[in-house]
């Protein structure tokens, strides 16, 4: 299986992405992506700065990736995702994954999104109105990995 | 000599990203024992345990961990990916 695990700071071109990804594969018949995009619940969002761990952020995701492999048929993984300031709008990170089978496909999205919501090494800052705040983790995001 | 990193708001409160400590701690929790004792930013940082989680040599672990071999522990608030 092919897996590609991207860490960057700039913008990423989700069309690009989605159109190479598994491109010239016509042994998988079903090709899933999911794309995070920063949020304004309130309206009052200025921005939001993501921090990472270098070293261990690669290696979690690339982990996590294996981790979908191993549970289910998949051809190709991708995931990007960002660091660095972003605005309302922007897109955070995107997966990827293709399988033979399309459920396959959206189990394996569903589960790289949960586990890398709480295990991969990113923290999210929020500035509204001038006032900064760490993203605290989610409950629900810890009592998802139950799931699998 | 271990590295110790620091992310989020545990390295605001400590005031730096990463420091390097000549340290004999045999497990993780024995190192925050010795930070906490150094100074209140580290005491205030460490304060609440269940707010944190450990890496060590950038693999998520337990405050239990053995630091034999060890060279690089990160200390930080639970993950917000995605």
């Amino acid at each position: 299986m092919a897996v590609r695990i991207v860490v960057q700071e700039p913008p990423f071109d989700f069309g690009a992405e989605a159109e190479a990804f598994a491109a010239g594969r016509t042994d998988l018949g079903a090709v899933v992506t999911f794309t995070g995009v920063v949020r304004d619940v309130t309206g009052a969002l200025d921005g939001m700065a993501i921090e990472h761990y270098p070293g261990m952020t690669e290696k979690a995701l690339e982990s996590i990736a294996r981790d979908a492999e191993s549970r289910w048929s998949l051809g190709e993984v991708l995931v990007i995702h960002r660091y660095g300031q972003m605005a309302p709008g922007d897109r955070i990170m995107m997966v990827a994954t293709a399988s033979p089978h399309r459920k396959d496909a959206f189990e394996a999205a569903e589960y790289l999104m949960d586990y890398l919501k709480s295990r991969a090494p990113f923290w999210k800052k929020e500035t509204a109105g001038g006032a900064q705040s760490w993203v605290a983790a989610k409950d629900e995001d810890e009592s998802a990995l139950k799931r699998w | 000599m271990i590295d110790v990193l620091y992310f989020a708001w545990v390295r605001e409160r400590i005031g730096l990203p990463k420091e390097r400590i000549d340290s004999a701690a045999a497990t993780v929790a024995d190192l925050v024992a010795e930070l906490r004792a150094r100074e209140e930013r580290y005491e205030v940082a460490f304060s609440d345990l269940s707010a944190l989680r450990v890496a060590v040599d950038q693999e998520l672990t337990d405050f239990d961990a053995p630091l034999a071999g060890a060279r690089e522990v990160a200390f930080f608030p639970p993950m917000t990916g995605g």
